[in-house]
């Protein structure tokens, strides 16, 4: 990739071309597109000593039997899974860790980048590996993988012995729980599924739990909630109260509960993937306010605007004075921000990102094949082949675009008001 | 009206059911029943309950009725008078031996398959009524074990068959390492976001029948779609727990199942040869969560087929020659109208095709369905002798040259290949996805 500007957010073109790849490799797979776009890479097939990674036009050094899941990690290093002699590893930079598995999966990576996790199995015993360390203690089987967003800690869903098939009693007794960092809680249920964990340390781990085949409730660091409900959903930390909040079913209505006791005034039909804001103040969620028809709700007083279809990934602003979310409504995606739907729609919307004083607000589309964007409801019909979402300089004065168009790789930095024009 | 239970019903012999009925209290039952006909039911039961005349004219539509020499206590009719009625007019007060018998009719009795509702002059769905009762027996931890067993799969792994994260996703790698000796560029692409179509299968695909995950990773590869499939739980579309009467399982399968397809950025999801499932995505499951229609448009393999073929993505090289005859799944067909498709696809693929009588939404259920042979065992001999209609069904089509029953969906597939061992009936069933890539185009 040629360079041509002084700065990262100096308003440049910089293309790489994709097609030598295409000349040079029997197949390139996905192309992944670096956070700073200052790279591209795709996994790519060299022939019968196997894959590869292609970065910027350069394969690693060394091959693999097979690779996928190549994604770049918020900090810029590049990351892959990886086998050879068929043992499974993390690639990263294309320096395999030292640690081999039977099988790794689901990676994820701290807030900044700097910590990597993966799920692994050696010898079928489950466990967690953070930057080539594992734990000590693996399990029979482990679910529901997560990095705390400091890195500094990893839990997980595991089962702690052995179920024959058939074996309901002992199903009913419990055979699973949440282990943090491989250390199992004492407690055991009868299911234990989504966790969250407070973004920093000193942190609380809360999970879903079934106690009986009727009872569902939230433990909070291994001790149930007082209180049980028909259901329950995916809990959350608040970060500034450190209090947990999640989703209960009661008398056939969902309610948003915080430590077990009922918070709003007012139950849905449906809610769901609650949302604390940056700043504390508000809680957002996805709720259902009648059958069949979907939004959010700040605080427990649900948006005017519905969708029939479906509400979906609710995001803050960073300051936390705004909301947007997904809406998809007769086939269509758009976007609602502060309860106002966006007139232009598309096949698909992806993440909606804020500018970093809330202001603006651009999304990535995608038409027919082929990708553009949306800054606060007005479109560019790029028609790329390939597109990432849109990052705000930190200023807030200027994006980054990140696109394939015509076979280029393209890293476009420009000033918001030339949105739409080069 | 019935006034005996089934003369032939199985000796019940379930630890599932057995242990569930054996810490049960009245009171424990009529709160529980309580609970469902004032909290979960409304105005539909109600209708229903008030609006049947006891006419009995749905006895002709079921396939244990007709197979069991008419024996009333098989009629729709009388597995509601069995059961729900019964309740009801006890007010809740049944004893646990009540309840014991009402779990094995509402469960092993009915397939759900609602062909008596277009039988029933006001369009009541027993189907229905026995999803409310087996809602009851759920409550009260009475289901049978196999089919128990299922759902606790379903809840710890999001998937029937007990399938770990991991062996998922090195099934999906195998399969195409497999087909890339057939076609070597051929990829199934894994969390591929922003991909057009998710396709999502059931459980047993990659535990038991991982050629399937093979066949359809050629149709879509040879059809240039744009596809991915997910490297995480919510790809199993199957649901077993919206059987057993499991509601709050259920609704956790489908938000996972949509919820992936939705992260994944996708327009569509295209499912395999499922009759269930199709039910469970598109009917029941989105429902319980709040969704009227599927929040992510559903094609079921039979449209997708029919899709791919109309638009010439996919050629046909030779047709296939064994004559062949189709079974119409209940849930695809009386619950999603694809009768006429699937006969597109069957024409368009197969040189000889002889029509089963009755046919299209008329047509008899596998008696596999609704979770029946997800019952297990103990229940198979009752299950493939209540479905003799069927067996002269087939008998008929191969006395017309048949030699391949064409199910387009796994549990007819399964019920359907019980039969025809049990009644010998020398006949073979197919997918069509079978079919489909037998006689396929290429490269």
């Amino acid at each position: 990739m040629t360079r041509s500007t002084d700065g990262p957010w100096d308003p440049a073109i910089v293309d790489l071309p994709l097609s030598p790849w295409r000349d040079r490799f029997l197949w390139v797979e996905e192309i992944q597109a670096s956070p700073a776009g200052d790279a591209a890479a795709a996994v790519v097939r060299l022939g019968e000593e196997g894959f590869s990674v292609c970065v910027n036009g350069d394969p690693w050094p060394e091959p693999f039997e097979k690779i996928w899941h190549l994604r770049y990690a918020p900090d810029g290093r590049l990351v892959a899974l990886a086998s050879r002699e068929g043992e499974w590893t993390v690639v990263v930079d294309g320096v395999p860790w030292e640690n081999r598995f039977s099988f790794v999966w689901n990676p994820l990576f701290s807030r900044d980048g700097s910590r990597i996790a993966v799920a692994f199995q050696r010898d079928m015993a489950y466990g967690m590996a953070v930057d080539d360390v594992p734990w000590e203690e693996t399990f029979p089987n482990l679910t529901c993988p997560l990095l705390r967003a400091d890195g500094a800690a990893t839990a997980a869903v595991v089962q702690t012995e052995p179920l024959s098939e058939g074996d309901i009693v002992k199903y009913r007794e419990g055979i699973y729980t949440a282990a943090v960092d491989g250390r199992p809680w004492e407690r055991r249920f009868m299911n234990v599924w989504g966790l969250a964990c407070s973004a920093d340390g000193g942190g609380r781990l809360a999970a879903e739990v079934r106690l009986s085949p009727t009872e569902y409730t939230i433990a909070v660091d291994g001790t149930p909630w007082g209180e049980t409900f028909a259901c329950v959903w995916t809990p959350l930390v608040h970060p500034v109260r450190g209090t947990v909040l999640a989703p209960v079913r009661r008398e056939g209505s969902w309610w948003l509960a915080e430590d077990g006791r009922i918070l709003w005034d007012r139950p849905f039909v449906q809610l769901w993937q609650p949302q604390v804001s940056p700043d504390g103040r508000h809680i957002a969620a996805v709720v259902a306010p009648a059958f069949g028809r979907w939004t959010v709700a700040v605080d427990g007083r649900p948006w005017k605007a519905t969708a029939g279809e479906m509400a979906s990934d609710p995001c803050f602003s960073p300051a936390g004075g705004r909301l947007a979310v997904r809406f998809k409504d007769h086939g269509r995606w758009t976007i609602a921000v502060d309860g106002r739907v966006w007139r232009q729609a598309r096949q698909m919307v992806f993440t909606p990102v804020f500018s970093p004083d809330g202001g603006r607000l651009c999304v990535r589309f995608k038409e027919q094949g082929r990708f553009g964007y949306l800054l606060d409801d007005r479109p560019w019909e790029l028609a790329a082949e390939a597109a990432w979402d849109p990052v705000f300089s930190p200023a807030g004065d200027r994006l980054l675009l990140r696109t394939v168009e015509g076979g280029l790789f393209r890293r476009r930095v420009l000033p918001l008001e030339d949105f739409g024009k080069v | 009206m019935p006034e005996t239970k089934p003369k032939d019903a199985p000796p019940a012999v379930d630890e599932g059911i057995e242990r569930g009925i054996a810490g049960l209290t009245e009171e424990r039952i009529r709160k529980a029943i309580r609970r469902v006909l004032s909290g979960e039911t409304g105005a539909r039961l109600k209708a229903y309950v008030d609006t049947c005349i006891h006419c009995g004219l749905c006895s002709e539509a079921c396939h244990f009725f007709l197979s069991r020499d008419r024996d009333p206590a098989y009629a729709p009719v009388g597995k509601v008078k069995q059961t729900l009625w019964e309740m009801l007019r006890r007010d809740g007060r049944v004893g646990p031996e009540f309840i014991k018998q009402a779990r094995i009719v509402a469960s092993t009795h009915c397939n759900l398959c609602k062909r008596c509702a277009m039988y029933c002059p006001f369009g009541i769905d027993v189907a229905y009524l026995m999803l409310v009762v087996r809602r009851i027996c759920h409550l009260l931890g009475v289901t049978p074990l196999y089919i128990q067993d299922t759902a606790n799969s379903h809840a710890a792994t999001l998937n029937q068959m007990w399938v770990k994260d991991d062996e998922w996703i090195d099934t999906l790698m195998w399969q195409e390492e497999e087909a890339r000796g057939e076609i070597p560029d051929l990829r199934i692409p894994l969390e591929k976001e922003g991909a057009d179509i998710l396709y999502s299968v059931i459980g047993p695909e990659p535990k038991f029948q991982a050629q399937l995950i093979y066949q359809a990773a050629v149709i879509l590869h040879v059809a240039g779609v744009d596809w991915t499939m997910p490297a995480t739980p919510g790809w199993d579309n199957s649901d077993m727990a919206m059987f057993t009467g499991d509601n709050e399982i259920m609704g956790r399968l489908k938000r996972a199942h949509f919820e992936t397809a939705a992260r994944l950025r996708v327009n569509r999801i295209v499912m395999g040869e499922c009759g269930h499932a199709f039910r469970s995505v598109y009917d029941v499951g989105n429902r319980w969560l709040g969704w009227s229609m599927p929040p992510i448009p559903i094609v079921h393999a039979i449209d997708f087929y029919h899709e791919l073929l109309e638009e010439g993505r996919i050629r046909v090289a030779r047709l296939f020659e064994e004559p062949v005859t189709l079974h119409d799944p209940c849930n695809v067909v009386r619950g999603g109208g694809l009768h006429e498709k699937a006969r597109a696809v069957v024409r368009r693929t197969c040189a000889h095709f002889i029509e089963m009588e009755p046919n299209r939404e008329h047509n008899y259920c596998c008696c596999a369905g609704g979770g029946v042979i997800n019952c297990g065992p103990p229940y198979k001999k009752h299950r493939v002798e209540s479905n003799r209609v069927k067996a002269e069904q087939i008998a008929a089509a191969k006395l017309k040259g048949a030699k391949i029953v064409i199910t387009p969906c796994h549990n007819c597939h399964s019920g359907i290949e019980d039969i025809i061992h049990h009644y010998d009936l020398g006949v073979e069933t197919r997918f069509l996805g079978d079919i489909l890539y037998q006689v396929m185009e290429k490269p």
